[in-house]
């Protein structure tokens, strides 16, 4: 290869992953910005409607003021590691956009082992968390930063066998080809929510669990434990761990997007829904996924500590691994696993 | 080809001055953080051999799970660890003693290596082009047909290993007051709640 084709294809992959980043951040602005006023709603008040029409502005507002905010410092932190928590959890949630496919070929790294890649990065996230509670040296911080390694260690046991039986439906580790695989004439009746709902619903409460999403938020759950990991932040480290937290909301809500409702495919497999964009599609899906979870904020109060655990290793665990025997048996029984024909 | 060679080299030094770190560093939270690097890098590597599932399960199994609860137990231990290296020049013969003669053995032992010539370019079993099938398939066509019996004994004693783990600091503790959630959602207003008439100024 050329150098001249080297530079071509480099400069390619940075300006796909630059188009990506910007409708990633503003999708982001206007996914908080919606999940506060479906918290308002809920609760009959009116949510941010002050900055710009309907409120539309609040979050740009929030990034502005985060940023010019003093970050300050606590003298007995351990300052290399302080900052860079924030910026790891940030920069792995974002990293596991690059392989989620939006529409037909429109993943930027379409890879074999993409949904490994993705619960690889999700598993990562775990560290800017107790990195952040550690290197604040203060006690609120290390015990939210102890509760969220026990949680996300614990409910990845759980997603990771909702994971193994998608793969064993759609025989591929490969996101796009894990949704082409749902594509049949039967349109919404076709995906996998149906076949696997119980996985479904696990996967959804888990996918909760896992980015700290409230009726789970432990690590953070400000009625105990002031803020938890995040007390001792302010200004731009707080505002990368918040989206990061965020970025990692929307990144489940694309999974299971891929995995269950058929990522970028037609609800109505005939002609006018066919015409629509694919991405559209999957935008409404994960959307859809994203108001679930802001409802589960609205609606359900926090789980204690035991439950949560109890949540974890003693129904879901037992429930995914029942289910992993038992589609894989059904599979096996009526001759429809991949590679079988 | 270039651009292959630079990664190489650059996860490669990563990765050894990173392992390094971890036994030179003085904090211990800090060396298990340059272990987690050490662990990334090394995942670098399979991937550029086009071991792309080792590398994700290297991920996901190692920096995800295990080095998690290393650095769980590493941040509750309240050791002084400049107190335990006051006699690392004492021990330093003894160490670079074992040291040796390990690096000896693994230099014997890799040197001595070849892979089973029943194995490599097999007329009854080619080895796929990756282009072909993928590397997850290919591993997994092998471990469950040719080594079926060696996974399930590494399964199996994994099994034992948590069993005996969990034997060990199972302990049971009397008095302490545990909730037992079938008994609560168990629990009716019939066998619960009781209305009773007080009677005034006397209380029950």
């Amino acid at each position: 290869m050329e150098l001249g084709d080297i530079l071509l294809s480099v400069a390619i992959m940075l300006g796909k992953s630059l188009l990506m980043l910007v409708a990633l951040l503003i999708f982001i602005a206007y996914a908080l910005l919606a999940d506060r006023k479906v918290w308002a709603a809920v609760q009959l008040r009116r949510g941010p409607n002050v900055v710009g029409p309907w409120g539309l502005f609040q979050s740009f507002a929030d990034l502005l003021k985060f940023v010019f905010k003093e970050p300050v410092i606590p003298a007995p932190a351990n300052k290399g590691m302080f900052l860079l928590a924030p910026l790891l959890t940030c920069t792995l949630a974002l990293a596991s956009w690059a392989v989620i496919p939006l529409n037909a070929g429109w993943a930027i790294a379409n890879i074999n082992v993409g949904i490994l890649y993705i619960f690889a990065i999700s598993s990562l996230g775990v560290y800017g968390i107790i990195m952040g509670g550690w290197a604040s040296n203060s006690k609120y911080p290390f015990l939210g930063a102890l509760r969220s390694a026990a949680q996300m260690v614990s409910y990845e046991v759980s997603i990771g066998f909702v994971i193994v039986t998608v793969l064993m439906c759609a025989g591929t580790l490969n996101l796009s080809k894990i949704v082409e695989a749902q594509d049949s004439s039967l349109g919404i009746l076709g995906w996998y929510w149906l076949p696997l709902f119980p996985m479904f619903v696990v996967f959804f409460i888990s996918a909760m669990a896992e980015t700290n999403r409230p009726p789970f938020d432990l690590p953070e759950a400000e009625s105990e434990l002031v803020a938890g990991y995040m007390v001792e932040y302010s200004s731009t480290p707080y505002l990368l761990f918040m989206l990061g937290e965020y970025v990692a909301i929307m990144t489940m809500c694309a999974l299971g997007t891929v995995m269950f409702l058929g990522g970028w495919l037609s609800p109505i497999p005939f002609a006018p829904f066919t015409w629509v964009p694919g991405v559209i599609w999957f935008v409404v899906k994960a959307s859809f996924l994203f108001f679930l979870m802001a409802m589960a904020k609205a609606m359900v109060p926090r789980y204690r500590y035991d439950q949560l655990m109890r949540l974890g290793w003693k129904v879901f665990l037992p429930l995914s691994l029942a289910m992993v025997i038992i589609v894989a048996a059904v599979l096996m029984a009526t001759g429809r696993a991949p590679g079988m024909h | 080809m270039t651009v292959t060679a630079a990664f190489f080299y650059l996860f490669a030094t990563i990765t050894i001055a990173s392992g390094f770190m971890v036994i030179a560093s003085r904090n211990p939270v800090q060396s298990v953080l340059f272990l987690i690097l050490a662990f990334v890098n090394a995942a670098g590597l399979f991937l550029m051999m086009g071991a792309e599932f080792l590398a994700m399960i290297l991920i996901i199994v190692y920096v995800g799970a295990v080095a998690v609860l290393f650095l769980f137990v590493v941040m509750m231990l309240d050791v002084d660890f400049a107190e335990l290296r006051q006699g690392f020049l004492q021990y330093l013969p003894i160490g670079g003693l074992i040291g040796v003669v390990f690096l000896l053995e693994l230099i014997l032992v890799i040197g001595a290596y070849v892979i089973d010539p029943g194995l490599v370019r097999s007329p009854m079993v080619p080895i796929p082009s990756p282009t072909v099938m993928t590397n997850t398939e290919a591993l997994g066509q092998v471990l469950y047909t040719r080594y079926f019996f060696f996974f399930q004994a590494a399964g199996l004693i994994l099994l034992v290993a948590m069993i005996g783990a969990i034997v060990l600091t199972l302990r049971e503790r009397v008095g302490v007051k545990r909730q037992d959630i079938a008994k609560q959602n168990a629990r009716t207003p019939e066998t619960a709640v009781e209305v009773r008439k007080v009677p005034f100024r006397q209380g029950i």
